[in-house]
């Protein structure tokens, strides 16, 4: 029925290089987009905003980042946390510091200090790998907790230790404080991640991609390739970093708005992302998307359906989706070791043979 | 001597202490490790698990009273008013056990031959589920747990080293909590037991076996699956001490699963497959964090134990990435 590919000859070397190279990819893509785009601004309310779609964007954007450098790049790391705290320190600092600064320009710099940061914390990756290096990235993210709650510049000397988000807009509009229109965050995220989902997608495709994914396969058979492991490892951790970086900025200033470093980016953040690449697919964009909708749906259904349905109480509730993300996780790492995303792809060659089995 | 002195070594003094407590935990890591290859991140979870069941079966709760209580409408909570301790801790032991039975069963058997990273990720589900099913079988509220152990400071202590002071000083004694020294003493108990228990009777013999090599030990007749359900015992029995000495100094509370990864730093330093080495490691990171936090922590806002073993340890990998007593890394193509 779909993926039917016979008639979708490519005929041209920019044909033969596009995203995606199948009709009916191309078509879904384009109206997810349009839907995204051109519906959900005029439907969404503050429920779905601030429960649903503001959280699943931002660790979109976390796991993307998480997946380039675990995924792709096959470098363990349990310091997302501490580095999305980068990102919204750095987003903090510009958007007081600099009020005229666009906002646009706020979370691409606040992007760029982490993936520096992120390039610092990396460096040990060139010697140490595996258990090793997840423990060397527990490092940062203890570190960088510690260092945002110690150093009083970075919360600006402010009484609590809190930061808080003043209020700035894009083109008029509000996007931070409390006064922002649903829409407007919604649609400054998600700006964010489809442009980044894009570049990310076609990173993994060329040269650089394809180093990480070697470094990732057998990092001593390919580095006697030729592929050069210092800038393969750290480019990783710098191109991760930047996304983790801008998913921080953006958790900060558009969805919490105010934040304290040991509660918002604690160690088990770092936990989060990890678990949304696991279930989602190790090295796989559209995973990442799948498992952070996973990730922070499951909870949102789950409570409505126990505590709304049932009328149990939440702390219980709390507990029960506890044993059921633990139980999850050992599931698919058991049944599919390779995420969502390889389910989908059992899927699509299903269709592409559809009706015949072989 | 001069009250710096003293203080000084007061403070190593207490690391020493706090690094045993490390090294209880990070004791069962290596054990499976050795066993299994596998880096088991829920032990920390373990030991909490065993020391809500343990304060469970003291104060006789009745196991899932809330989730029943919630379900069917009813208000049960204790079933007696407790039982002996000596009973409470041989009952938990055979939980522990049973648990080991089930993570065999259920996960370990359907990983095997899988990467070991794989393996990793699997026992943080595990530590969740596990996490999960403890607060919902005994309920989440901070509990109190006593096993007879004494604790405090010790005024004989002091008394003796308030003497050790110069003339006309202003010092005031050590302190050094009797639990850490039962804890200490406790800790060598386990270790020399354990290696008695590896060198001299069959199983152990057969732990060593496949410690060293999984396919020779299947040959000769050893199976993987016993043993491994052993080996998680002997975790599930580690946890469970270390369990009971930490839920007696600081009562048993979500953070006791986060000493886990207190344990990291120490394995790296130790090496992971080395029991000594997990002494000694941890016995480093105490003494050294205390230390740390004590002459230059308070120049940097304090605090600082936080983050020192895991920066300690990522320093100590630049140089020897196996630890002090790990096997050394080859790599092949």
């Amino acid at each position: 029925m779909f993926y039917r590919e016979s008639g979708d000859f490519k005929s041209s070397y920019a044909a033969d290089q596009q995203t995606f190279p199948i009709r009916f990819d191309r078509i879904a893509v384009g109206v997810v987009l349009v839907f995204a785009f051109l519906v959900v601004p005029f439907v969404i309310d503050d429920y779905w905003e601030k429960s649903i779609l503001l959280p699943f964007l931002v660790w979109a954007m976390a796991a993307l980042g998480l997946n380039i450098l675990t995924g792709y790049c096959g470098q363990v790391s349990l310091g997302t946390g501490g580095f999305m705290a980068v990102g919204a320190y750095a987003a903090y600092k510009l958007t007081t510091g600099f009020p005229e600064l666009n906002m646009f320009l706020v979370i691409l710099l606040s992007g760029g200090v982490t993936a520096f940061v992120g390039i610092v914390f990396g460096l040990p990756s060139l010697r140490i790998k595996g258990f090793y290096l997840a423990v060397a990235t527990l490092a940062a993210q203890f570190f960088l907790v510690w260092l945002f709650n110690k150093v009083p510049w970075f919360y600006n000397y402010s009484a609590s230790g809190m930061i808080t988000v003043p209020e700035r807009s894009v083109f008029g509009i509000a996007v931070t404080g409390s006064g922002a229109p649903s829409w407007a965050t919604y649609l400054f995220c998600l700006v964010f991640v489809v442009v980044f989902a894009m570049i990310a997608r076609n990173l993994t495709r060329g040269r650089l991609g394809r180093s990480w994914m070697a470094i990732r396969d057998m990092d001593i058979a390919a580095e006697i390739i030729g592929v050069p492991p210092l800038q393969a490892k750290l480019s990783a951790f710098a191109v991760s970093s930047f996304y983790i970086g801008i998913a921080g900025a953006l958790f900060f200033t558009v969805y919490l708005g105010a934040a304290e470093p040991t509660e918002a980016f604690g160690i088990d953040k770092s936990f989060l992302v990890l678990f949304m690449i696991i279930i989602g697919g190790l090295g796989s964009i559209f995973g990442s998307f799948v498992g952070a909708a996973f990730m922070t749906l499951l909870p949102v259904l789950f409570k409505n359906i126990m505590v709304a349905g049932f009328g149990w109480p939440t702390d219980l509730v709390q507990h029960i989706i506890f044993m059921l993300v633990g139980g999850l996780i050992m599931f698919f790492l058991i049944v599919e070791p390779n995420g969502l995303a390889q389910l989908w792809r059992v899927a699509k060659e299903k269709l592409r043979l559809w009706p015949f089995p072989h | 001597m001069s009250p710096e002195i003293l203080n000084t070594v007061e403070v190593v003094l207490n690391g020493l202490m706090a690094g045993v407590m490390y090294s209880l935990v990070a004791l069962g890591f290596v054990l499976i490790f050795k066993a299994s290859g596998i880096f088991n991140y829920a032990q920390g979870v373990m030991a909490l698990f065993a020391a809500l069941t343990l304060v469970g079966f003291q104060t006789g709760q009745v196991p899932f009273a809330h989730l029943i209580n919630v379900i069917f409408g009813t208000d049960y909570h204790n079933w007696s008013n407790g039982i002996n301790t000596v009973l409470a801790i041989i009952l938990t032991m055979l939980v522990m056990i049973l648990f080991a039975w089930l993570v065999e069963r259920l996960v370990l058997r359907h990983l095997v031959n899988q990467a070991p990273i794989i393996l990793f990720m699997a026992t943080i589900g595990l530590a969740f589920f596990m996490e999960g099913l403890g607060d919902l079988m005994w309920g989440a509220n901070i509990k109190v747990l006593d096993v007879g152990l004494p604790s405090g400071g010790s005024f004989w202590l002091e008394d003796v080293t308030r003497g050790w002071a110069s003339e006309g000083a202003n010092y005031y004694g050590m302190y050094i909590d009797v639990l850490d020294v039962w804890a200490a003493g406790i800790a060598i108990v386990l270790v020399i037991a354990l290696m008695m228990f590896s060198q001299y009777t069959k199983t152990g013999r057969a732990l060593r076996a496949v410690a060293d090599d999984h396919q020779a030990a299947l040959t000769v007749g050893i199976s993987l699956r016993t043993i491994w359900i052993v080996v998680w015992s002997i975790a599930g029995f580690v946890a469970l001490v270390a369990g009971i000495m930490w839920g007696a100094k600081s009562g048993i509370q979500f953070s006791l699963s986060l000493i886990a990864l207190k344990a990291l730093p120490v394995l790296i330093l130790g090496g992971f497959t080395s029991i000594p080495g997990a002494i000694i490691g941890g016995l480093i990171i105490g003494v050294g964090e205390k230390l740390f936090e004590f002459t230059i922590g308070p120049m940097i806002g304090g605090a600082t134990e936080n983050w020192f073993a895991y920066v300690l340890a990522l320093l100590f990998l630049m140089y020897r990435p196996q630890g002090l007593f790990g096997e050394r890394i080859i790599e092949r193509v």
